[in-house]
Order: structure tokens, then C-alpha cells, then sequence
């Protein structure tokens, strides 16, 4: 079983390919038969994925599970996970079939959907298990395509629009991360990631025309992947395609956008910026602290002002987002174990919550807020869960939300007080703009004519939910399931990290300060 | 046991709130309410049998990242204990009171299953209660200050077809956010500074944080005044003190047994149990400790002035609440924890008490709030009447002064305003008493507009008005021998002479410390008095507040009574002698009884220069920033792309987009041959 990393991450790819291969036709039938087959596949996957976390050691902070071969060209696969990299197999392996089972409504080209999430599911699964950087890219990069077919084709009025402005940010942000990576090829002389997590980037002052870079080389490389994982993220200010492509995107495309392909973003600082370009990472970690602390007021107050349920989620996502960036340029072991939990946590609220949009939309196909209102008075068990995942995104102790929140709260508080405070408001708005959404959409009477008829949440609307409430307090009440996985390997990253910068020439440090 | 006192409330809130359909309502409002009195039963256990030793119950691990380690686990000591038996005895008596209370709501219409629900939120109320006061660590007390949060939003909008309820509960949510807010910054303080949230290395590094200091925000500060001051930032949103207390009149759009129960008795108290529970790094916050004087004396006052003319029979109450909860702090701010923590347990008994009966009234005039419409109902509901008078004599402090017998009030409250004396608090010892006098006044100004005088308002509900089922009047009848004999019980032990009230907390006297540090010299002895950590409450050895409180002048200790005689006169005078005479002063002083009537115009206030601008701004920045600046600047460099994309756009159906995403495929594809041409990676 030395090739479980590659069994995982193809085996939706067979089902895509099996799917477009031998199943044709497009009526009631076929299009069940593509369901089915792509919930049997994504299921398969997520129970090959429990073999992974069972057998997976936490105590060694290196690469398991790898796979090493060479692939066309000279190129090397290389796959491997560690305890940083394990549970965002996890979440992806965990959510597709859940995320499978929200597109049981979809009727439009069926097969061509199926098609597109399984092939997504590779692609997401790759970037998290490959240990080379050519491989990386090709992942990280494939996986615009599907969510590019996704949101354009089965999107919604203005798909098109949210579709080029999603495009063009993150490829732009790309095109820079692949340049940063044809230079460290040049200067490490491999793209074998392992390799490259212990070389010594230059961090030497470079002047060019007169004016000193501090960090060097560092510092240009850590800024081309800053440009692509922050768009990825996103972070402040480049986030404006977030709240289109989530309003335009399908329920199940908003799913996964928000809880996985946003964690791509994260783990690329995880995975690159911070150990590979420590010097750079110190030097510039302000920068990231306030974009992320502006991050959180300013979405938040924009949330505020939403009229659209999905924008508000939206914005809310770029504000859960800050707290993980701040976590990881933090550098210590609450500040990064909280950034990893928020990832994990966000990924189920956001993506429930965006479910919970779903659920409203496919029945009344509007995402105003206003349309809605009282629908508690009709649909009990969904204001249940709806209240759950509200109190879950606003942080409530007891869910999963609380301890991403407060580890990176508390690890940026003993790197810098004032954008702990600042970021700390979040804790306030975020209450505000999340309860005055379900009062608006849950609570009061229901007087609204075209709502009298609303029907609760069906048994399949149940079964998409359960296990996604059943994490989220899990978690909530005993996150050490996942501090136990990512802790040994975020304090082997940590302790990397300090003693490279203890190994900097001190005046590049004062310079950067 | 502690397990069972905890988790026993939630089995019952889960098996009601969703078992309900299985074994039917009143099934499950029986379940809930008979965990309650178990949980309330093995609490007296606790309580009674506790020898002041503390004790720690281990659950199971929570939170674990690096150094910081936050542990499920249960810590009983003698505040602990204290708690346990307050919270269970109000909770379990308020679910049976509801049992009447809610029988027939008019709020709902016919076949709603409203009481289930009604009754899993309280029962899920007294476990996040619970949780709170037995937690043994900074963060797990969080959970249940936060889980108390949301029970609350969640009961003080049951109603939830009412905009006004819905309204309350997200401002009673939010505003006290602002005080957690504050509470979170002090726990990552504390872990910063002393690497541990747990109560016992907090407690036992406190002395520590007197030296300390702390570089935070724009200046280096004193670390223990810093922990101080944001631990009370959070204190304050909890128990509605001046700034952060206009939650809690709006929260008295919950059901009445909710306002009893949350919005008097426990929850609200909240912050003075953190208070009195961080009393070791208070000790050693000089500066915080004014700040929470300063404060309580001001709400105090400011929460007694509004009470003095509202008309709704629940918002005097609530105003009511405020200003005791403001005299807690008075107390612990000067360092006499044991005198907020008495005025804390006597406070619940009558004031749960108080609301109950409120509660009954209400029931009785067909939920008729306003009291300009009762009037003479000491005829029709006679033991509300009683009770309710009880629980007056109580809050107002009726008693023989200059000993110790009297009602519960008489007992704690002028402990409090001895202690503001004995701990040189002069501004907040004349605060207090001028507000004892405003509570008196409107205390009894609620007695006589309600069972006094004539009958006023709508004739139909007086001529149906009738005393409530026996379920209400049970409580009411317990809770009065607790609002009569609380203080005379236990004066001894939370304000009597120092070696009992130390006895009591499980600290050490002097001779047992100097045994436990292995029979050194008597002088180190003497200077070992009592380490912080070393039972529930902590005196610094220079704190003699309370020694002096026991020797302050006699007509300190008659004042408060003197103030109670006035108000009880003036009220008489304004509505039994002459009924006319409150119209008139109201007219003659227009402009002062408009701003008491509107709450000082901090509703007002906080609206035009928060709630508004926090709006304006959002809409600003999404307007503005997202879509004119970042876009427009995005946009703006890729001008050479836009115009290329739109051209496209138009025939860009969906069958297009395949190929579109075909040419990215080959453009990924060459880029990724060069880098391997020019490599050949190895």
C-alpha cells in the first residue's frame, strides 16, 4: 500500500473518465446513474482517506506515506504528507460526497457536473500530496479549470462576468508564483519540495538603482507567492472576485470554493512562504498582520451592509480567512495549530452555511434577503441548523469556530498587541452581521405570500447536514484530534523557522525592523 | 457528583428539546425539570457538607496547542459552591413556575409546541451556567460565559414573531460581545505573561504580575492593572454595568420567568463571580480596582435615577437589578469579595423573587406591563401581594439597626456600603446610599402603583384578574423564606469576623499558614499570612477593608436605613397621601424627568454615533472601496484584458467555455515543457 496517496488522489479521476466514457445519454436515468456513480466514487475515496489518518504517525513531524517515481520528461511525482498537509486531505476526502449530495437538484448537463467535481477532487488532493514543485503547479493551476466550467456553466445570471474576474485574479497571481519557481529552480537546482524546505534561500541585501531590498531574493520570491496565495485566500485587498464568483457559482460549486479550494491559499503559505523564505517571512510578517487585521474590520462592516445572503457569507469568509493568515505569520505554535484549526473549522461552517443558502434557494431561487423572513414558522429543524452554523461563524466556544479564532488571536497577541485588538473587534462584528443575517431570514412572522408554502429540510437535506453539525461541535469540544495530527509537525516547521533566522547575519534583520 | 450537578441540566435540555415528539410535552417539561432538582439537591450537598478544601474533577482534555493547555475540568471551592447552590435553587424553581407561568401564551397560536422548547432552553441555560462557575481554567469559564450569552439571546427572543423581542436579543448578544471583547484580550494577556490559563498557576504567579510589565498597545503598563481592567471590560457587558448595561432593560422582552431567572439572579452576576474569582490579581491591581469602585458606584446610581420613573412593572425591576449588581462591585472593587459575594446570593433570592411575583401580576392582568393600568390588586391576588412585599422589605433592607437581624437586603446591602466606607471609598459610599434611597422609593412606588389605590386601565382585566396556579406560588413562597433568612443565616460566615469568613473560603489563618511553611521564624510566619490560590478569595495582607467596615461610625452603618426610612416616606407621600403630586413634580421638572424617562439618551446616543456609522461605513467601504477603488483599480491595469474578455463574452455560451479551458490546458502544458526542457529536472 506504499501508493495510497496516488489511489486516493486518482480515484475520482477513473470515475470521471469512466463516466465520460461509457455513459451516454441524458435522460432521468442516466443522469441518476451519473450521480450515483460520482457519490460512490467520492465515497470510496473518503474511506481509502480514513486508511491514510489511521495509519498516519503524528509523532513524526516528516513525509509519510511517500511516493517517489519519475513521470514524463524528467520530472519527478512526488507525493508525501505530513501532519500540516494530512487533514486538508481529510476535509476534501470528507467533503466532495457531501458536496456530491448537493447537486442532487441539478438537472442541466448532469454528467458534465459530475465530471467537473470529480476531476476538481484530483486535482484539490494533489496539491495538498505533492512534494514536487512542478507537480504543485500543475495542480494548484488545474484546479482553476473545473471551478472556471463550474461557476460559467451552471452559474447563474451574471456567470460570466464572475467568471473572467475570478480568472484573472488568480491566474495573474500564478503567472508570478510561476516565475518565483522557475528561480528557485535555478538556485536549489531541484524542484523536489523536501529539498527545497531545507536550502538556504540568499536572504543578502540586493540594490538595485539605488535602493536596498532587504531580504533579497527571499524577498522577491516571497512576494510572488504572496501574490498567488493571496488571491487564492483571499486576503484584503484582493478579494473582490470572492463575493462574485460565490454569488454567481452553484450552491455545490460555493462549497467547495469556500471550504476547500480557499485552503489551497493557506497551505501555500505553510508549505512555501514560511519555511522556505523564513527571512522574508520576518522581515514582511507586519505587512501580513495588518492586511489581515484590516481584513477583518473592513469585511465584516461590509458584511454588514449586505442585501445578498451569499455576498454576506462571502465577506465573511474573507474576514475567517485574516485570522488565518495572521496565525501563521504569527510563527508560534498557538498562532499556526490556530490558523490549521480555522481552515479545518471554516471549511465545514462556511461550507454549511453556504448549504444552508442552498437549501432556501432551491426552493424560492432568490438569494435576497429580503424575499425571506419567518421561516422559522415552517421550517423548524432547518432553523436549527442554521442557528448552529451561525453560532459556529460567530465563534461561539463549543464549536469548531471558537478555537481557530482564539489560538490565532492568542498567537498574535504575543507578536503584536495592536493588531490582536484590532483584530479582536472581529469577535463583535462578526456577532452582528451573522445574527442580524438569521433575523432577518428566520425570525419574525411569516407574512411574506410566497413563503406560506415553504417545506422543512427533506431527508436527503438531513443527511447532507449531519455529518457536517457532528464535526463542528466534535471539534468544538475536543479539538485535540486535530492539535494532536498538525502539533509535531507545526513545532518541527517552527523550530526550522527560528533557527534560520537565528543563522541570518543580524544586520539584514535590523534593517528589516 | 459535580458531574452529575453539571451535565444532568443538558441530558434534561437535550431529551426535551428533542424528545418532545417521542414522550410528549409534558413529559419532557417534567424530565427537565426534575434534573434541575437533582442538580439543585446534590448542590446543597456540595454546599453543606463543603470543608473548604478545593477540589478538581477532571473530564477530559480540550484545548492543547504548544504551552497552552485548556482542560475540560470541574473546580470546587467555596465560591464554587456558593454559585452551584444559587444557580440550581433559582433554575429549579423557575421551571416549575413556568409550568403555570407558560401554560397558556398568548403569544402562540393553538397546536404550537412552544413550552418544550421553552424549557430545553432553560435547562441548556443552567448547564452553560454551570459550566461557568465551575470551570477550572480562564477559557472553559469563557464557554459558559459565552454559552450563558447564547441561552439568553435565545430566551430573550422566544418570542421570536416580535421585531422588538428578535431586536433585544441580537443587541443583548452583541453588546455583551463588546464586553468579551475585552475578556479575551485579558486571557491572551495572562497566557502571555504567565504561560498557563489555568485558575491554579494563574493564582499562584499573581504576585508576579504586580512587578510585571506589559508593553500593550501605545504604552508599558502594569501587567496586573492591564489583566484588571480588560477582565472587567468583560465583566461590565455581562452584568450591565454604565456603558455596557443597555442590553439588559431590552432583555426583558423574554418571558418573565427568563428576566427571573438570567437577567437577575445568575447570569448578570456573572461578572462579579469573575471578579471575585480573580480577586488574587486584583489584589494586586490597585488602578483596576478604582475603575470597578468608580464604575459600580456610578451605575449604582445611574441604573436607580432611571428606575425611579419608569412605568413598565419588569423595566424597574430591571433597573433595578443593574444598580444591585452595581453595589456587588462597589464591594469587590474595595477588596471585600465576601460582601459582593453575600450581596450576590441574598440579590438572587429576593430579586428572583421580586420578578416572579412581577411575573404572577403580569399573569393575573392577562400580561398587562404597565403599571398605570394596575391598581388595587392587593385584594384579588393577595399572596402575590404578600410576597412581592416581602421581597420589597428585602431589596430596601428593612431591619433593626446596628444589630444583625433583618431582612436579606438589610444584611448585605449595608455590608456593601460599610465596606465602601471601610475601604476609604467616600465617593461610592455616598453614591450607594443615595441610591438605597432611590430603591426604596421606587421599590415601594411598584407596591402601591400595583396593589394600591384604584383600579386603573382597561375594567375587563381587573374584573378577571385572579391568583395564579399553585406551581407560581410555590416558588414564590420558597423563594420568600430565602429573601427573609439568607442574611441572618449566613452573616457570620461571608461578613462576620475575620477568622470565620476566612474559615468559610478555606483560607488559611495565620497560624496554619506558618505551620504549612514548615515552622519557620514567627516573623516569616506572620509575613506568610495567606498566599494568593490558597482558598476561593484572596486579601492582599494590606487590605482592611473589611476590619474597618466592622469598626466604621455608627451613623454609617444607620445611614443606609435612614436613606430606606426617606424613600419608603416619599413614596407614601407621592402615591398613597398624595396621588397628585407625582404629575405635578413631573411637569415642574420637565427636562430631568424626560432624561430619566428615556435612560440619560444612551440609546440614543450609542445609535447616532455606533449603529449608524457602523452601517454607514460598510456600505461606504463596499461601495466605494470594493467597488470603486480596488476594482476600479483592477480593472483599470487590466484595461488591455477587459475589452478582450467582453468582445468574447457575448458569444461565450456555455458550449464555448470548453474550449476556453482547453487553450488554459495548453498554456499550462507549454509552460510546463519549457521549465522541463530547460531542466530535465535531475
Amino acid at each position: 500500500m506504499d501508493n495510497l496517496l496516488s489511489i486516493i488522489t486518482f480515484t475520482p479521476l477513473i470515475a470521471a473518465l469512466i463516466l465520460g466514457v461509457f455513459l451516454k445519454g441524458d435522460s432521468p436515468s442516466d443522469q441518476a446513474n451519473a450521480k450515483w456513480v460520482a457519490l460512490i466514487a467520492t465515497t470510496a475515496t473518503f474511506l481509502i482517506s480514513l486508511f491514510v489518518l489511521f495509519e498516519f504517525d503524528p509523532s513524526d513531524a516528516g513525509f509519510q506515506f511517500v511516493e517517489d517515481r519519475s513521470w514524463l520528461l524528467g520530472l519527478r511525482y512526488k507525493m508525501g504528507v505530513d501532519g500540516i498537509s494530512i487533514l486538508f486531505v481529510m476535509l476534501t476526502t470528507f467533503l466532495m460526497p457531501i458536496t456530491i449530495g448537493a447537486c442532487w437538484t441539478v438537472t442541466h448537463r448532469v454528467k458534465e457536473y459530475m465530471i467537473a467535481f470529480l476531476v476538481l477532487e484530483t486535482l484539490m488532493l494533489g496539491v495538498f500530496c505533492a512534494l514536487d514543485l512542478v507537480l504543485f503547479y500543475l495542480f494548484f493551476e488545474g484546479g482553476l479549470i473545473p471551478m472556471f466550467l463550474i461557476i460559467g456553466i451552471w452559474g447563474g445570471k451574471d456567470r460570466i462576468y464572475a467568471t473572467f474576474k475570478f480568472f484573472l485574479y488568480t491566474f495573474l497571481g500564478s503567472v508570478l508564483m510561476l516565475v518565483a519557481m522557475v528561480a528557485m529552480y535555478m538556485d536549489a537546482g531541484t524542484t523536489d519540495i523536501p529539498t527545497l524546505l531545507a536550502h538556504q534561500f540568499s536572504a543578502g541585501d540586493i540594490v538595485i538603482g539605488g535602493k536596498t531590498i532587504v531580504g533579497g531574493m527571499q524577498t522577491f520570491l516571497w512576494f510572488a507567492f504572496l501574490a498567488s496565495f493571496a488571491v487564492k485566500m483571499p486576503m484584503w485587498p484582493v478579494h473582490t472576485w470572492l463575493p462574485d464568483a460565490h454569488v454567481q457559482a452553484p450552491t455545490a460549486g460555493s462549497v467547495v470554493l469556500a471550504a476547500i479550494m480557499l485552503k489551497m491559499g493557506g497551505y501555500g503559505f505553510l508549505r512555501f512562504s514560511l519555511p522556505m523564505f523564513p527571512v522574508a517571512s520576518d522581515i514582511w510578517a507586519p505587512l501580513i498582520f495588518w492586511m489581515s487585521a484590516i481584513a477583518i474590520v473592513y469585511t465584516s462592516l461590509v458584511a454588514l451592509a449586505q442585501q445578498d445572503m451569499k455576498k454576506l457569507i462571502a465577506y465573511s469568509s474573507v474576514a475567517h480567512m485574516g485570522y488565518v493568515t495572521m496565525g501563521i505569520f504569527a510563527a508560534n505554535q498557538q498562532g499556526v495549530d490556530g490558523a490549521i484549526f480555522q481552515m479545518l473549522s471554516h471549511g465545514f461552517v462556511s461550507g454549511a452555511l453556504f448549504l444552508c443558502v442552498g437549501v432556501i434557494y432551491d426552493r424560492m431561487h432568490t438569494r435576497e434577503i429580503d424575499a425571506y423572513g419567518g421561516l422559522v414558522n415552517r421550517m423548524p429543524a432547518y432553523a436549527l441548523v442554521f442557528m448552529l452554523f451561525t453560532m459556529a461563524n460567530v465563534g461561539l466556544p463549543g464549536t469548531s469556530g471558537f478555537i481557530g479564532e482564539f489560538l490565532t488571536l492568542a498567537g498574535i497577541f504575543q507578536v503584536n498587541t495592536w493588531v490582536a485588538a484590532v483584530a479582536a473587534t472581529g469577535v463583535i462584528l462578526s456577532a452582528a452581521y451573522a445574527l442580524w443575517l438569521y433575523r432577518r431570514v428566520v425570525f419574525g412572522d411569516l407574512i411574506k405570500e410566497s413563503l406560506r408554502s415553504i417545506t422543512d429540510m427533506n431527508l436527503r437535506e438531513r443527511a447532507i447536514f449531519a455529518p457536517l453539525v457532528a464535526m463542528t461541535l466534535l471539534l468544538g469540544v475536543y479539538p485535540s484530534l486535530v492539535t494532536d495530527i498538525i502539533g509535531p509537525s507545526v513545532e518541527a516547521l517552527l523550530s526550522n523557522y527560528q533557527m534560520a533566522l537565528a543563522e541570518t547575519p543580524v544586520s539584514t534583520q535590523l534593517a528589516g525592523n | 457528583m459535580e458531574k452529575i450537578i453539571l451535565f444532568a441540566p443538558l441530558i434534561g435540555a437535550l431529551l426535551c428539546g428533542f424528545g418532545y415528539r417521542m414522550f410528549g410535552e409534558k413529559a419532557a417539561m417534567w424530565i427537565t425539570t426534575a434534573m434541575v432538582f437533582l442538580s439543585m439537591l446534590f448542590s446543597w450537598v456540595v454546599f453543606m457538607g463543603f470543608d473548604g478544601e478545593m477540589r478538581q474533577v477532571e473530564i477530559f482534555r480540550w484545548i492543547d496547542s504548544g504551552s497552552f493547555v485548556a482542560d475540560w475540568a470541574i473546580r470546587i471551592d467555596r465560591l464554587t459552591a456558593i454559585m452551584l447552590i444559587v444557580v440550581t435553587t433559582v433554575s429549579a424553581f423557575v421551571h416549575l413556575y413556568s409550568f403555570g407561568y407558560m401554560a397558556h401564551d398568548p403569544e402562540w397560536r393553538e397546536g404550537e409546541s412552544y413550552k418544550p422548547r421553552f424549557f430545553a432552553y432553560l435547562s441548556f441555560f443552567t448547564f452553560t451556567m454551570l459550566a461557568l462557575v465551575t470551570a477550572d481554567n480562564l477559557v472553559q469559564l469563557f464557554f459558559g460565559w459565552e454559552g450563558v450569552g447564547v441561552a439568553s439571546y435565545l430566551l430573550i427572543g422566544f418570542y421570536y414573531r416580535k421585531p422588538s423581542a428578535n431586536a433585544a436579543a441580537i443587541k443583548a448578544f452583541v453588546v455583551n460581545r463588546v464586553g468579551d471583547f475585552g475578556f479575551l484580550l485579558a486571557m491572551f494577556a495572562l497566557f502571555f505573561l504567565l504561560d498557563s490559563v489555568r485558575f491554579d498557576d494563574i493564582f499562584d504567579k499573581a504576585p508576579e504580575l504586580a512587578t510585571m510589565q506589559l508593553s500593550f498597545l501605545n504604552g508599558t503598563w502594569s501587567a496586573a492593572n492591564v489583566v484588571g481592567v480588560l477582565l472587567f471590560i468583560g465583566a461590565m457587558g455581562k452584568s450591565a454595568q454604565l456603558f455596557l448595561h443597555t442590553w439588559l432593560p431590552d432583555a426583558m422582552e423574554g418571558p418573565t420567568p427568563v428576566s427571573a431567572l438570567i437577567h437577575a439572579a445568575t447570569m448578570v452576576t456573572a461578572g462579579v463571580f469573575l471578579v471575585c474569582r480573580m480577586s488574587p490579581v486584583l489584589e494586586f491591581a490597585p488602578d483596576a480596582k478604582n475603575m470597578i469602585v468608580f464604575i459600580g458606584a456610578v451605575t449604582a446610581f445611574f441604573a436607580a435615577t432611571v428606575g425611579l420613573v419608569q412605568n413598565d412593572i419588569k423595566r424597574v425591576i430591571a433597573y433595578s437589578t443593574c444598580s444591585q449588581l452595581g453595589y456587588m462591585f462597589v464591594a469587590a472593587g474595595v477588596g471585600v469579595y465576601s460582601a459582593a459575594m453575600f450581596h450576590l446570593l441574598t440579590h438572587a433570592f429576593f430579586k428572583a423573587l421580586l420578578f416572579l411575583c412581577a411575573g404572577s401580576v403580569i399573569h393575573a392582568m392577562h400580561h398587562e406591563q404597565d403599571m398605570r393600568n394596575y391598581g388595587g390588586l392587593r385584594k384579588k391576588i393577595p399572596f402575590t401581594f404578600w410576597t412581592m412585599v416581602i421581597g420589597t422589605l428585602a431589596i430596601t433592607g428593612v431591619g433593626i439597626p446596628l444589630t444583625h437581624i433583618g431582612f436579606a437586603g438589610f444584611l448585605s446591602k449595608d455590608a456593601i456600603i460599610e465596606s465602601a466606607w471601610g475601604g476609604h471609598a467616600y465617593f461610592a459610599f455616598w453614591m450607594l446610599v443615595i441610591a438605597a434611597a432611590f430603591t426604596s422609593f421606587y421599590s415601594w412606588r411598584l407596591i402601591f402603583m400595583t396593589f394600591f389605590g384604584e383600579a386603573r386601565g382597561d375594567r375587563r382585566a381587573h374584573d378577571h384578574a385572579h391568583e395564579s396556579p399553585v406551581t407560581m406560588l410555590v416558588p414564590l413562597g420558597v423563594l420568600s423564606v430565602g429573601a427573609v433568612l439568607a442574611g441572618m443565616l449566613w452573616y457570620g460566615n461571608f461578613f462576620g469576623d475575620h477568622d470565620s469568613v476566612n474559615r468559610f473560603y478555606g483560607v488559611p489563618s495565620h497560624e496554619v499558614a506558618a505551620v504549612a511553611g514548615h515552622g519557620e521564624t514567627a516573623a516569616e510566619g506572620e509575613a506568610a499570612a495567606a498566599l494568593p490560590g490558597q482558598g476561593a478569595i484572596y486579601t492582599a495582607p494590606d487590605n482592611h477593608a473589611m476590619e474597618n467596615a466592622h469598626h466604621a461610625p455608627q451613623w454609617v452603618k444607620a445611614s443606609p436605613f435612614l436613606a430606606m426610612l426617606a424613600g419608603f416616606a416619599v413614596a407614601w407621600l407621592f402615591y398613597i397621601n398624595k396621588p397628585e403630586l407625582p404629575g405635578q413634580t413631573a411637569r415642574a421638572a420637565r427636562p430631568l424627568y424626560l432624561f430619566l424617562l428615556n435612560k440619560w439618551y444612551f440609546d440614543e446616543l450609542y445609535d447616532a454615533i455606533i449603529v449608524q456609522p457602523a452601517r454607514n461605513i460598510g456600505r461606504a467601504l463596499w461601495k466605494g472601496g470594493d467597488g470603486g477603488i480596488i476594482d476600479g483599480g483592477i480593472n483599470g491595469v487590466a484595461m488591455g484584458i477587459v475589452p478582450f474578455f467582453t468582445r468574447v463574452a457575448g458569444r461565450l455560451q456555455s458550449g464555448y467555455l470548453f474550449h476556453y479551458a482547453f487553450a488554459m490546458v495548453i498554456g499550462i502544458a507549454v509552460l510546463v515543457t519549457w521549465m522541463a526542457l530547460t531542466g530535465g529536472a535531475e
